[in-house]
């Protein structure tokens, strides 16, 4: 463990935790200008925060200890997910103690206590928030994991820092595995982020709400973290897919602190590419029936496996 | 002189032997059979535990004790296989005997002392198939173990339910032992010598080696419940008392892997690859199968029970990659894996027992074993309900729990087929690895629909309200085994070298040094390629968690205020419109509706004042299998019962034509 890879992981965190609502914010900001709104300040969502957690916090009637320590475990399994995730270096010494396995387990850690806590209070909207988010996770989780293993059979290793070192350093060739990988990442990211086609994350319309099912009950700090959780898992998830599928100019492990700050930059601009077309697949779709969901994930977790085993047969 | 852990052994078998017949002389005296002989029982676990892990890695011995029937004296050997098994085997034991201590009552099914006899005899018998070094004893112990643990299921016998759970596993053990027994007799290959230490050093042709193995699958996964002969488990469970599902799920089924481990890597020399193709599927199909079912169950035990049949597919499709990788040479891969497969042997043991014992602390608190009746549990049960959550964020294979460990190596394992030389086994392994990620996607499922609708929501009955926490001796029992749950998943890597000696006994190489970096650091082959640290997961996790909390509370405030739940606007909401059990599988049942038999819906009418909606599932299997072959045995019954006239004169024309016909043919 270096001092320089010590002070990579903790810049990458605190810049994760930082920008990580400025990236919904943005989100909102060019879905509003798609669909000729006038758009909220970019900086919204940080106002949000600051809002909630100045508020008094109200806890309902017989909620017990795990619907009150719930947000600070998820935040926590985000923030972790965040020090893994290469975004600006791979020179994480953290990430030697969980690859990528390790990270989908932080996200049915932070899934398996959101649902517990939405099921905490006894009304009927948690359990069935709860019911959902556990349903689109049974497929999402393991077509994350399968794309996840496509990287890992062309790398030759699950660890996410010597995937994206293996993939940003390699000659320019198509990976046809990489193509079907990337194509079930973004569908898998949507239904994981509570985006369009699965959820809708600006309606607390009872028939379609999952994310938002879960969380009714909170208030005040608890939501704030919630809230900056989400955030933080929205950043995950591009993080990874910018880590898997563009891992260019993230600073390898030799390159010093420079190429490091260097990387900020290049990420941010990224980042606002990538949000910007989150925007627009928002737009262009309509949200599905909840019973349309098991096709589209079990589509994306179909489209894993192919790459898994188109990597097996072209052997890239 | 210090005696022998052989010795040791043979004493503990004893000493339980003596507990079991102490039982028998006061058998209604409830008072001493839970204050005196099941914490004896306990003590001698924990013996028998420290032995076994003792034994692990020490070189084997044997000896010869002159029981039994003339000319076949009873052979015992202990190795690091039987030595792993007796540790497994003796540290559930003693969380389950402590447990029971404070756990059966006086009831109207078999007295106490009864119980305590069956119970110990059960245990003696577990450890005496350990290590049983011929194929006599080994049949006397299995069978002592069937029929022990048969009395067990059926301890509430008066209620007609449960006395045919308990025939359905008789019958099934029954065919399983069949099949083993056949199988020791393809094993000694003619020489008419029974004993394992003839049996290793027989080479028998190929085609009577892969009939042995099957045998030995087909045997020894009646007992695990490897499909299609899973189906005494979701009935037996259910029927049996907690401590007795607990015993049977954490330390029976494990005594199945133990003999197709022992059969397949020491008495059978030489494996071939397609043993372990079929091992895999048949494994991942009991996995899937049984994840699938699990979340439809209504029932607490019947759904634990179908997590054990997926978590033994876990096991077997593991067993079937180590053959794989062992019949292509690659030493190093196969040890890896069968780590992996022991590893996940030893967690399942301990959550899963864990959770049975807290299904039974639930059960005698609120006297419901349906889902549909319970909730909110975790405010009257405090102990029982965090300890539990331990349980079922390991069985959900969360880090840095325990599951998450062997489900992480079996995957690493995966990850590392692609050096197989063949492309056929290479094109399995991605569709091998989704069905079990699937699997463990689908068990976080129904781990949270488990404690979601028991310990969480509001009380669904009136009367949960009068539920009590365990007692002194449950909880304990519960401590214990969530301490193991979190011991075992923080320290892999000592773990792992502790199961190293087996890697060199079964596979002939070892696997510890390249599986872990330092005592930190679990890294399989290569830092490179992979690595995990539970401890520093866990310290960074609880580290980000309490630091966030402290600069929340610091920097803003901790005031709370408590209200009653959000109404969203209708006023007259009820515990019952909660998510029942059958309510939260449902996505499940209609995403895999084609899997299931729906047997009964009963859907309420518009005009119930109190609806109640329940759906029963079967599965097809029972009637596509088994009832054909019940059909089949009462018609040969029926038309065999013909011959039974009842007069005495016909019986007598039967005697007399037997014995012309004899007269004919003996002549």
């Amino acid at each position: 463990m270096t001092a320089a890879g010590f002070a990579s992981q903790l810049l990458q965190l605190a810049i994760a935790v930082a920008l990580a609502p400025l990236l919904v914010g943005w989100v909102n900001q060019c879905r509003a200008w798609l669909q000729n709104k006038s758009a909220p300040s970019l900086f919204l969502p940080y106002r949000t925060i600051r809002k909630l957690f100045a508020k008094d916090a109200v806890v309902a009637e017989g909620a017990s200890g795990i619907f009150r320590t719930m947000p600070y475990i998820v935040f926590g399994a985000m923030c972790c997910a965040a020090a893994i995730v290469p975004s600006l270096a791979t020179d994480l010494p953290f990430a030697r103690a969980a690859d990528a396995i390790a990270l989908v387990g932080l996200f049915a850690l932070a899934r398996i206590f959101m649902a517990l806590a939405a099921m905490d209070i006894g009304t009927a909207f948690g359990s069935l928030g709860a019911r959902r988010e556990m349903f689109v996770g049974f497929l999402a989780e393991p077509a994350l994991l399968m794309v996840l293993f496509t990287a890992s059979l062309i790398s030759g290793s699950t660890s996410l820092t010597t995937i994206v070192d293996t993939l940003a350093h390699r000659e320019l060739a198509i990976y046809p595995s990489l193509a079907f990988a990337g194509v079930a990442f973004t569908m898998v990211s949507l239904a994981e982020n509570a985006r369009i086609p699965v959820d809708n994350p600006a309606t607390h319309l009872e028939l379609t709400m999952i994310h938002e099912a879960m969380i009714l009950e909170y208030s005040a700090r608890h939501l704030a973290l919630i809230e900056w959780a989400a955030a933080l898992k929205l950043f995950n998830y591009s993080c990874i897919g910018l880590a898997l599928f563009f891992p260019i100019g993230i600073a390898a492990a030799g390159d010093g602190w420079q190429a490091t700050l260097g990387a900020a930059p290049l990420l941010v601009l990224k980042l606002a590419i990538g949000g910007a077309l989150l925007a627009l697949i928002e737009t262009l779709s309509a949200k599905m029936r909840i019973f349309r969901a098991p096709e589209f994930l079990g589509t994306a977790f179909l489209l894993a496996v192919l790459g898994l085993l188109v990597n097996q047969l072209l052997g890239s | 002189m210090m005696p022998t852990p052989l010795q040791l052994v043979i004493a503990a078998i004893a000493a339980w032997l003596a507990i079991g017949a102490l039982g028998l002389l006061r058998p209604r005296d409830l008072r001493f059979v839970s204050r005196f002989l099941f914490p004896a029982g306990a003590a001698v676990a924990v013996a028998l535990a420290i032995v076994g892990g003792y034994a692990v890695g020490k070189l084997p011995q044997s000896t010869v004790l002159p029981l039994g029937l003339p000319d076949l004296p009873f052979h015992l050997r202990i190795d690091s296989l039987s030595a792993f098994f007796l540790l497994l085997l003796g540290a559930t034991a003693a969380a389950i005997s402590l447990f029971s201590s404070g756990y059966f009552r006086s009831s109207d099914g078999t007295p106490p002392g009864l119980v305590a006899m069956q119970y110990h005899a059960f245990l003696a018998a577990m450890a005496l198939v350990l290590i049983a070094d011929d194929a006599y004893v080994f049949m006397v112990a299995w069978e002592a173990m069937a029929l022990a643990s048969y009395f067990l299921v059926t301890t509430e016998h008066r209620i007609p339910e449960i006395r045919r759970a308990g025939f359905l596993y008789l019958v099934i053990a029954h065919i399983g032992a069949i099949a083993i027994l056949l199988c020791f007799a393809v094993l000694q290959g003619g020489s008419g010598d029974y004993t394992f230490g003839s049996m290793r050093s027989m080479i028998l042709p190929g085609a009577w080696s892969s009939i042995a193995f099957f045998l030995a699958l087909t045997g020894f996964g009646a007992k695990a419940g490897i499909l299609p002969l899973h189906i005494w488990l979701p009935e037996a469970h259910p029927a049996a008392p907690s401590p007795v599902s607990a015993l049977m799920s954490g330390a029976m089924l494990k005594m199945a892997i133990y003999g197709l481990l022992r059969v397949t890597f020491e008495l059978l020399n030489g494996q071939l690859w397609w043993w372990g193709v079929v091992a895999l599927t048949l494994g991942l199909v009991t996995a899937l199968f049984g994840a699938v079912f699990a979340a439809v169950q209504s029932d607490m035990k019947r759904l634990l029970a179908y997590s054990s049949i997926e978590n033994i597919g876990i096991i077997v499709a593991g067993i079937g990659l180590v053959i794989l990788f062992k019949s292509y040479g690659k030493s190093l891969l196969a040890g890896i894996t069968l780590t992996a497969v022991l590893y996940h042997v030893l967690n399942h043991a301990f959550y899963k027992s864990l959770l049975f014992l807290a299904t039974g602390s639930v059960l005698h608190a609120t006297k419901e074993r349906s889902l549909g009746r319970l909730g909110g549990l975790i405010h009257r049960m405090p102990w029982v309900a965090w300890l539990a959550l331990v349980g079922t964020l390991a069985i959900s294979g969360i880090p840095p729990l325990n599951g998450f460990v062997s489900e992480w190596l079996l995957l690493q394992a995966f990850l590392f087929t692609p050096s197989l030389p063949q492309t056929f086994v290479n094109m399995l392994v991605p569709i091998a690895a989704a069905a079990l990620v699937l699997t463990a996607a689908l068990t976080a499922y129904v781990m949270v629909k488990f404690y979601g609708v028991v310990f969480l929501g509001r009380p669904r009955e009136p009367n949960l309200a009068y539920a009590k926490d365990a007692g002194r001796y449950e909880r304990s029992a519960l401590c214990y085994l969530a301490t193991g749950c979190v011991l075992l998943g923080v320290l892999p890597a000592n773990v792992t070298a502790f199961i190293d000696p087996i890697n060199l006994m079964l596979i002939g190489a070892s696997a510890a040094p390249r599986l872990a970096g330092n005592w930190l650091f679990l890294a399989p082959i290569d830092a490179d390629r992979s690595s995990y640290s539970a401890l520093i997961v866990l310290v960074v996790i609880v580290g980000v968690v309490l630091l966030t909390m402290t600069i929340v509370r610091r920097l803003y405030h901790g005031r709370v205020r408590i209200a009653p739940a959000w109404d969203c606007g209708f006023p007259l909401q009820t515990p019952r419109m909660q998510d029942t059990a059958e309510g939260f599988g449902q996505p499940i049942r209609q995403v895999f509706e084609p899997f299931f038999r729906i047997m009964q819906r009963q859907l309420p009418t518009p005009f119930d004042s109190a609806p109640r909606y329940s759906v029963r599932i079967d599965d097809h299997l029972w009637y596509w299998i088994y009832a054909p072959i019940v059909r089949g045995a009462e018609w040969i019954a029926r038309t065999a019962g013909r011959v039974q006239q009842g007069r005495i004169s016909v019986y007598l024309t039967y005697s007399f034509c037997t014995l012309l016909a004899l007269l004919f043919f003996v002549r």
